[in-house]
Parts: C-alpha cells; sequence; structure tokens
C-alpha cells in the first residue's frame, strides 16, 4: 500500500533555530531519506519553500481568485513528504516515527486512494 | 433429517452464530481488511441457513456451511463493485484462500488478529469496544448503543467510520510482534474491561458483562502464556463473582463489605484464584493482575471474616505508581482510611481534590462523604452526599448514598 507522509511543522521554530539545530536536522533528514532509499519503500519525497511562497487558487462565482498564502493558516504548516510503498499501516507509521519530522512536528500518515 | 423443525433449525444457527460469529467474520475479513462486506455476506449467509437447512437439514459442518456461501456472497459483492482494479484485487485475495473446508476445524481462528486490528493504536479508543463487540460477537449497533447510552444512529456512524479506516487505512490483521505485544495487548484488554464495566448494570437484552467474560476467556485461551490477559479474566470473574450479593432482596445496592459472602459464587473465585496464580508465575506484574490481587484480598473475607486491607492499600500503592488513574487514587486512599485511619484516607484523598477528572465523579464524592462523616465533619460530609446523590446515575446507589447520609 502506498502513503504520504505528511511532514506538518512550525515555519516560526525553524526560523529561529540555531545554526547548528538547522544543520543537525539537515543531516538527519539526509540520514533518513537514506534509510528509506536503502529499503526500498521510498516512491519520491520533497522538501517543500515556506508557506510565504505558496498561493492559494479557487474559483468562485466563476471567477478564479488567488491567494497569497496557505490554503489555512495554522500553528504548524506542512513543510515536505514523502511518498512510501509499505506492506500496511504497522510499517508506515513506524516509518513516520522515524522521520526526524516527528520530533519538531508531526506527521499525518495518509493512504493513498488507489482507483 | 427431513422432518426438522423451524424451531429446531433457528436454535442451532443460533448457537452456531454465538460459537463461530467471530471465527468467521475474522476469517472472511483478514484477507482483505473489509470488515463491512464480511458482516454483510455473513449475515446473507445466516437469513440463507434459516431457509435452507428446513429442507435439507442441519449440515454437518454448519461453519463450514456458512463460510461457503458467506465467501461466494462475498465475490458478487466484489464482483458488483464499480472500480474494476478494486474488483480484481479483491477476487484475488479472497481466491487465495478458496479450498473449501470440509469440516468446521478446519477455519482458521484469526479473531485475536481481528481483535487487534480493533484495538489498533490509530483507532479511537472509545470505539475500540464497542467495534469488538460487534465484529467478534454480531452485535448490533443499537443494542451497544443502549448499553453504552448513546444514541444508534451516533454509535452505527461511527462503527462504520471505524471499518472504513480498518480498510482503507491498511490496518493489519495480526498479532503483534513480542516487542509491541504489552502496550497493543493493553488496548485490547482496555476494551474488553470497558465492556465488562459497562455491563454491570442489570437491563434486558444480551446481557455485555457476560459477553465480556466470554471474551476474557477467548482471549486468554489464546494468549496462554500473556499474564496480563489472565489477569484481567481473573479480574472479571472475581467481579462477576459478587453479582449476587450485590443487591438485596428488595434491589437495594448492598457495598462490597456489607455483601453477604455466602452468595458469593465459589466456583468463579476459585478459578480466579488459580488463573492469578499461574499469572504470577510468569514473573510479569501488570495493572490487571494488581486489580485481580485486590479483588482476591477481599475475597479473603469469605475464609478470614475481614478483607486483608494491608495487602490491599499495598496493592493499590503499586496500581498508583502505574498508573495516573483517579479510581486507583480513591480506592488506595480508601484503603489507607481502613488501615491507618479516616484522616490519613482524607488527606490521602486531599492530594486529589484538584484533579479536574474527579469533579463531576461520584465515587470521588461518596468516598470523601464517608471518610468526613468518620472524622466528625457533619456539615462537609453531608455536602459531599449531596454532591455524589446528584451524580448517582444507578437508582440503587443513589438509595444506598441517601442511607448513608442518614448517619451523618
Amino acid at each position: 500500500m502506498q502513503y504520504m507522509l505528511l511532514i506538518h511543522s512550525s515555519e516560526a521554530e525553524l526560523q529561529s533555530a540555531s545554526q547548528d539545530t538547522v544543520g543537525r536536522m539537515h543531516a538527519a533528514y539526509m540520514a533518513y531519506t537514506e534509510a528509506l532509499t536503502q529499503a526500498g519503500v521510498v516512491v519520491n519525497g520533497n522538501r517543500l519553500r515556506p508557506t510565504s511562497s505558496t498561493t492559494t487558487v479557487r474559483i468562485v462565482d466563476g471567477k478564479t481568485q488567488m491567494l497569497d498564502g496557505p490554503y489555512a493558516e495554522t500553528k504548524e504548516q506542512l513543510a515536505g513528504y514523502y511518498l512510501i510503498d509499505v506492506p500496511d499501516l504497522d510499517a508506515a507509521l513506524s516509518w513516520a516515527a522515524r522521520c526526524p519530522g516527528a520530533s519538531f512536528g508531526a506527521i499525518e500518515v495518509r493512504p493513498i486512494w488507489v482507483m | 433429517m427431513p422432518h426438522e423443525t423451524d424451531h429446531l433449525v433457528a436454535e442451532t444457527a443460533e448457537a452456531v452464530a454465538r460459537r463461530s460469529y467471530g471465527k468467521l467474520v475474522a476469517f472472511l475479513a483478514a484477507r482483505t481488511g473489509d470488515v463491512t462486506t464480511a458482516e454483510d455476506a455473513l449475515a446473507d449467509a445466516f437469513a440463507a441457513a434459516l431457509v435452507d437447512w428446513p429442507v435439507s437439514g442441519i449440515p454437518r459442518s454448519p461453519e463450514a456451511w456458512l463460510m461457503t456461501v458467506a465467501r461466494r456472497r462475498s465475490v458478487d459483492a466484489a464482483r458488483r463493485r464499480r472500480t474494476r482494479g478494486e474488483a480484481a484485487d479483491h477476487l484475488r485475495l479472497l481466491a487465495d484462500d478458496w479450498g473449501d473446508p470440509m469440516d468446521d476445524t478446519a477455519i482458521p481462528d484469526r479473531r485475536l488478529a481481528l481483535m487487534f486490528a480493533c484495538a489498533h493504536p490509530a483507532i479511537d479508543p472509545a470505539i475500540r469496544a464497542p467495534l469488538i463487540l460487534q465484529t467478534i460477537l454480531g452485535f448490533d449497533g443499537a443494542a451497544i448503543a443502549s448499553a453504552l447510552l448513546v444514541s444508534p444512529a451516533t454509535m452505527s456512524q461511527r462503527l462504520v467510520r471505524a471499518k472504513h479506516k480498518i480498510r482503507y487505512a491498511g490496518i493489519p490483521f495480526r498479532v503483534p510482534e513480542r516487542a509491541e505485544m504489552a502496550e497493543r495487548l493493553d488496548a485490547v484488554l482496555a476494551a474488553i474491561y470497558a465492556a465488562y464495566s459497562e455491563g454491570w448494570p442489570e437491563g434486558a437484552g444480551r446481557n455485555l458483562a457476560e459477553e465480556a467474560l466470554w471474551l476474557g476467556r477467548l482471549v486468554a485461551a489464546l494468549l496462554p502464556e500473556e499474564p496480563e490477559a489472565l489477569g484481567l479474566l481473573a479480574l472479571m470473574l472475581h467481579a462477576e463473582a459478587r453479582r449476587a450479593a450485590r443487591s438485596d432482596a428488595a434491589g437495594a445496592y448492598v457495598p462490597l463489605d456489607e455483601q453477604d459472602t455466602a452468595l458469593w459464587h465459589t466456583d468463579m473465585i476459585e478459578e480466579a484464584e488459580s488463573l492469578l496464580l499461574r499469572a504470577s508465575t510468569m514473573g510479569m506484574i501488570g495493572r490487571y493482575q494488581l486489580e485481580a490481587a485486590v479483588q482476591s484480598a477481599h475475597a479473603a473475607r469469605r475464609l478470614t471474616g475481614r478483607s486483608d486491607w494491608a495487602a490491599i492499600e499495598r496493592l493499590y500503592a503499586a496500581l498508583s505508581a502505574m498508573t495516573d488513574s483517579p479510581v486507583v487514587a480513591i480506592n488506595h486512599a480508601i484503603a489507607i482510611a481502613e488501615t491507618q485511619g479516616a484522616e490519613p484516607g482524607l488527606a490521602s484523598l486531599d492530594a486529589h481534590a484538584m484533579d479536574k477528572r474527579l469533579a463531576d465523579y461520584q465515587p470521588y464524592w461518596a468516598a470523601r462523604a464517608e471518610l468526613l462523616r468518620r472524622t466528625g465533619e457533619a456539615d462537609a460530609a453531608d455536602q459531599a452526599y449531596r454532591r455524589a446523590i446528584d451524580l448517582a446515575t444507578d437508582a440503587a446507589v443513589r438509595d444506598y448514598l441517601r442511607r448513608r447520609r442518614m448517619l451523618i
């Protein structure tokens, strides 16, 4: 089964973090991505630019509306994702718990809808 | 057997349903994770049995008969599915388990795996017990709702949602590995105990307490090396053994220390004691074993004339260290009142007075009232009794508290 690991974390906290902390986090993500790759479970994954660079689009009364900013203002923001392919939820949850983001924010584990 | 009456057929179908419902659901759903379809297919199979059996006779292996029909229905249901990919997947999974079982014993027992799926950490803790009652025992949503005092519509909705979650989130049907067993088993046991506790009040229809006891026996039989599974069964048996003594002839509530021990069910107590003894040899203490040991210390009164309060206090101290349960805190205070006097008991209770969970908790106010009465603080005792009476939902308990209040 494929699962999306949605990494939510606080951009504000990350911005105010020390150089040292940021460096450690980078290293942790490198190691984590390497582990996922070694296990052959990762389909793909990406880090996202902060929400200061995001635009939200919706159509209201036939007109396209654009909004500078994320779809919802929240304490934590979507910061990145991994798409993984594992046998079941237990495996997905255990990979989510190992993600460095789990210690800084939260990882949402969403199954992919198979058509 | 062409002359069987409908009555006998219905009885046999019911007996099979009781004994093997969960086993059949677990087997049908194990591969696909689709509990809803398994339940629907099984309901169809039971309906078909009531039509077929009076004519053709009760089959030699009723379970295998039902399984064959239910599987056929599952396949039909999968074929009807809109999305082709999903149907093909489903059919492949069903075919993996093909090969018709010739007799009832050929059907593997996957109930434990189903229970672990129902009590998975990804499932809302509040719906775990209802889910187990439904999938393993075949309780309908309305019966569970009435036992748990929630609306049938809400309960059905939450059960449907939980089953969807099991299926679409890919919750596995599997007994956990050694490393995660303790924590995961605790969730299963907690769900069974919740069903048991809800089942205390006497009511119409199927008795939840009895069914929970049945589940407890099932888990203890399937996991005989897990001391906490034995501990929970011992705990429930001790409580069950006192059922007849809990109310007098007029239906009034009788508290534990005033119960006539002659009314206790000796066989159940002895079974509980031997389970607890067996659990204690496994060298892994836990919440249910400790709670069962408390009940065992109370049961000692039938032999010695007095509960072993010193042991009870020690056991509750151990439980307090293990859990953050306000119920344990209250019982610990009551035990202290017995061993050291009402004032130290009250002091121990005071330490938890700020706990928000106790503000509307009837047993807390009842315990507080009782200890205040014993220390001679009449006004405070009266207030606490009034609070406890207001909060009591059981009429017999309310009457008992009123009688205690008169003693001030």
